[in-house]
């Protein structure tokens, strides 16, 4: 089946993929936004700060394997992005790493006797990994857009061109606005999933509290960061393999695929709906629909820097070792071999949100968590 | 590329692989050792097997959640420390880990929260079903991550693409299927499978040393001792195997294993030596200042035939004409030939001279099997480190004989005598709880350490594999990460040591 398909479109299959991962991670990124939360809508309460923090518990490892996978799916699919940009922005990803691993051992470590730091010190840790984390990978992705100073040389091995290597993206605005973007998206996307997967009156209240601020705060930092998006140039590649710089590249990949911009609009539209029917009409199950508009987007915005000619991790130190999806590729061969394994995702969604239904038929009480029984966080 | 980079990138890889390897062994065997109690207490519905699941299970999570910490750290270091490797590679190597991600470890995380928070939420079945699930997910995921291994050893199933200037992958199962990849497998999770035996016989004869829990430490002690009885035979036999594999397809590796510098035939093994640490390949100074021998055991072992030839680390590294070994110089000459070609190659696409370039495409065809051997300088390059990998494989090979003892005779006193009494088996099997990590992680040296330079076997050696970046910045991250696994560890270790205090029934 797939290898009837040509190496480019098996290319464009990948980075479609890789678009859907970084969708859902982005979406599953709601637990980190959620420990930034902890504070704020606890309040000092013991036992609502328990409630939250098992309502995310609970989903924790997805997410980080969701990092895991997209980690993963990079290697395979596109090993000279992995090779470059997780050699080269070294503390950036350095960053991530070291706050993703202060997440792991946060959960099931805070509440246990004994602990060693004390349950405040993991409380800390969770809030850096929701705040810290967040907004660093969010610069990381906005590099795609923005660029980076590398140089492959002529064995594909690659030489980063700045002494601060990756902690430089921190100098540019238009990478901090979407890092900020990022974390204020997380959050709004936290507090609907506290709202849907809690029974407690003072959390939801408190958590639709949290989005009307969020929400006015992301929209200023978004709309900063599409502004800059659709008025910047882009780097496009010719059918040589020619890169060069062409004005407003990325307001024209929408254009000339309207498609993907249709899908970018339909997902922001979801992200307002959802927020809107939360505050408005305080209805509970609105993640849904939230996390739907989040993954569209995201999805959306990957795609629209990988395909219509565009390099997606352009290099501003020597513009024609720019990577694009035909020149980062895996060979056709382990593309379509991971192709096939990609034909389980669908089974593996279906497991997780049946494991997922089953587990969440119950909201989360009081009771619950205070029951001498409960394997609590 | 400067030594001392490599040398750092090396020493964060390896803190990273040896912190990870403390917990990830536990969590493949008890995640085993959970489900069947479980199964008992599902086919049996007596509640004490429950409350048997549950206890081992906290101890299991408290564990789990530092293994994948350290873990999302390796997967992620293969770019951030090994740019150059990773791109070299990363057609065939990024694929088992990719297929790690989407086959085992969402079927792992999925039912670990299933596993913990659905007691009184799903049914017994479908809890039954989660807790063997995520058992099979962390051993699938163990499996592709050795295949990558496997395929670092005997990389094979790829062909090298002088354009893109990588290893493609030509064969799937050549790579998932390869026999170091499978033996590699079977004896790693082998090791997981012992220590969390040993573990759950540990802590039990800790309750019974303190006449604490008497009944349930009996009853873990009894599944815990049957599975690792079990499974530490099994890992005699993998070993077999492995040793075979290393034989056939790594021979410097098992010449530096048992400090082998004359070839021999019907060669004996060493059970116990002592190294001399003034001998070298170009001297005459006796290898050992003390071994004790069990003749023709290192042929048979090696390869199955009790009079084969098995080579030492002199005709490995000068050649040896009647056995048909090419030496280590003729290889690095003809890697060399290698590594010009490719640069003829590049030249002349350059310049757009495609016969030319075809010639030297040819060339570099030829030698591609000393690719690697070309960016050596000197035959002794080939070496590993030969005390460290002597003493970890013998060190490991004592353990595993051990393991097998203690939980003979464990089973045994359980069984027909009253164990309670038996103190000196009591202590030995709470002390043998960490003899079963050291086990591990010196057969985590003796794999690695043993097959330097290489990154790859043969085609890529650590010196040009790394990151190209200052030195400093691998310095940094080194200490930072030794010292936040290490606050970890000591985290971990202070917990689960109060949790076994408070043991099953929460203290009362």
């Amino acid at each position: 089946m797939f290898e009837n398909l040509t190496y480019l479109q098996l290319q464009q299959y990948w980075w479609i993929i890789i678009s859907l991962l970084g969708g859902l991670f982005a979406f599953m990124m709601f637990i980190q936004g959620g420990q930034t939360l902890l504070g704020k809508i606890s309040q000092g309460d013991e036992t609502l700060k328990t409630m939250l923090i098992n309502s995310l518990g609970r989903k924790w490892e997805l997410g980080f394997t969701t990092l895991v996978l997209f980690g993963g799916a990079l290697f395979a699919a596109f090993p000279l992005f992995y090779s470059t940009s997780f050699g080269g922005a070294y503390w950036v990803w350095m960053g991530i790493l070291f706050c993703f691993i202060l997440q792991a051992v946060s959960y099931e470590f805070r509440t246990k006797p004994n602990n060693f730091f004390g349950q405040k010190t993991y409380e800390i840790f969770l809030y850096i990994n929701g705040s810290l984390g967040v907004f660093l990978l969010g610069v990381a992705i906005a590099t795609f857009f923005s660029g980076s100073e590398f140089y492959i040389d002529e064995r594909n091995f690659s030489y980063w061109q700045n002494s601060l290597r990756g902690l430089e993206a921190l100098s540019n605005p238009f990478n901090v606005l979407l890092g900020i973007s990022l974390l204020f998206l997380v959050r709004i996307s936290a507090a609907m999933y506290f709202i849907n997967n809690i029974d407690n009156i003072l959390i939801k209240k408190r958590s639709i509290n949290s989005i009307k601020i969020d929400m006015i705060v992301f929209l200023v930092f978004f709309l900063n960061f599409l502004y800059m998006l659709f008025t910047r140039s882009g780097f496009s590649y010719d059918k040589n393999a020619h890169i060069f710089i062409e004005k407003y590249k990325y307001l024209n990949n929408f254009i000339d695929m309207p498609f993907v911009g249709l899908l970018f609009i339909l997902g922001i539209i979801l992200v307002i709906i959802s927020v809107f029917n939360t505050v408005e009409k305080q209805k509970s199950c609105c993640i849904k629909t939230g996390g739907v508009g989040i993954v569209l987007t995201v999805m959306a915005l990957f795609l629209n820097v990988g395909f219509n000619g565009t390099s997606y991790y352009p290099s501003l130190y020597n513009l024609q070792s720019s990577l694009t999806i035909e020149n980062s590729s895996g060979s056709e061969y382990t593309l379509v071999v991971m192709s096939y394994v990609s034909l389980m995702v669908p089974f593996v969604i279906a497991y997780i949100a049946y494991a997922w239904f089953q587990m969440d038929k119950v909201k989360i009480t009081k009771e619950e968590i205070m029951s001498k029984d409960a394997h609590n966080y | 590329m400067e030594e001392s980079l490599v040398d750092w990138s090396r020493a964060q890889f390896a803190l990273t692989a040896i912190y990870h390897f403390l917990f990830v062994p536990l969590t493949l065997g008890l995640s085993f050792i959970i489900a069947i109690m479980e199964t008992i207490y599902v086919k049996t519905g007596q509640e004490k097997y429950k409350k048997m699941t549950k206890f081992w299970m906290t101890l299991f999570a408290i564990n789990f959640a530092i293994g994948v910490a350290t873990g999302i750290i390796m997967e992620f270091e293969f770019g951030t420390n090994w740019a150059n490797y990773s791109w070299f590679v990363g057609d065939i190597f990024g694929a088992p880990l990719a297929i790690e991600g989407i086959l085992a470890f969402f079927m792992e995380s999925t039912f670990f929260a299933v596993m913990f928070f659905g007691w009184d939420k799903v049914s017994k079945g479908f809890h039954l079903l989660s807790t063997w699930l995520v058992a099979i997910g962390s051993n699938l995921s163990a499996f592709w991550i050795l295949v990558a291994n496997g395929w670092m050893q005997y990389p094979v199933g790829m062909k090298f693409n002088i354009d893109t200037v990588r290893n493609e992958m030509v064969n799937f199962w050549d790579v998932a299927l390869s026999p170091v990849a499978i033996s590699k497998f079977l004896h790693t999770v082998g090791s997981g499978y012992v220590i969390g035996a040993l573990f759950v016989v540990g802590i039990s004869a800790w309750y019974l040393l303190k006449k604490r829990e008497v009944a349930f430490a009996k009853s873990s002690m009894l599944v815990g001792a049957t599975f690792g009885l079990i499974v530490s035979i099994f890992l005699a036999l993998s070993g077999d195997e492995s040793a075979h594999q290393v034989a056939l397809k790594q021979p410097v590796k098992l010449a530096a294993m048992e400090g082998l510098y004359e070839g021999k035939e019907a060669a004996s093994i060493v059970a116990i030596g002592v190294l001399n640490s003034k001998k070298t390949i170009d001297n005459n100074e006796k290898t050992f200042h003390f071994e004790l021998e069990i003749p023709y055991a290192l042929s048979l072992l090696s390869y199955h035939n009790s009079n084969a030839f098995v080579p030492g680390l002199k005709d490995l590294v000068y050649g040896n004409e009647k056995y048909n070994i090419e030496s280590a110089k003729e290889k690095i000459l003809k890697g060399k030939i290698a590594l010009e070609a490719f640069k003829q190659y590049k030249k002349y696409i350059k310049e757009g001279n495609t016969k030319k370039a075809n010639d030297a495409k040819f060339v570099l065809e030829s030698y591609i099997n000393y690719f690697g051997y070309g960016y050596l300088t000197e035959p002794k390059d080939i070496i590993p480190p030969i005390s460290l990998t002597f003493y970890s494989f013998h060190l490991m090979v004592t353990l595993g004989g051990w393991f097998i003892l203690l939980f003979a005779v464990v089973l045994f006193l359980l069984l027909k005598k009253d164990i309670t009494k038996q103190r000196f088996w009591l202590y030995a099997s709470m002390y043998s709880i960490p003899l079963g990590y050291i086990a591990a992680e010196a057969g985590w040296i003796v794999a690695e350490v043993g097959r330097q330079p290489w990154a790859i076997q043969d085609l890529m050696p650590v010196g040009i594999a790394a990151t190209n970046i200052a030195t400093a910045n691998v310095q940094i991250t080194f200490w930072l990460f030794a010292i936040l696994f290490t606050a970890l560890l000591i985290a971990e270790l202070k917990i689960m040591a109060k949790q076994i205090k408070i043991g099953p029934n929460g203290g009362h």
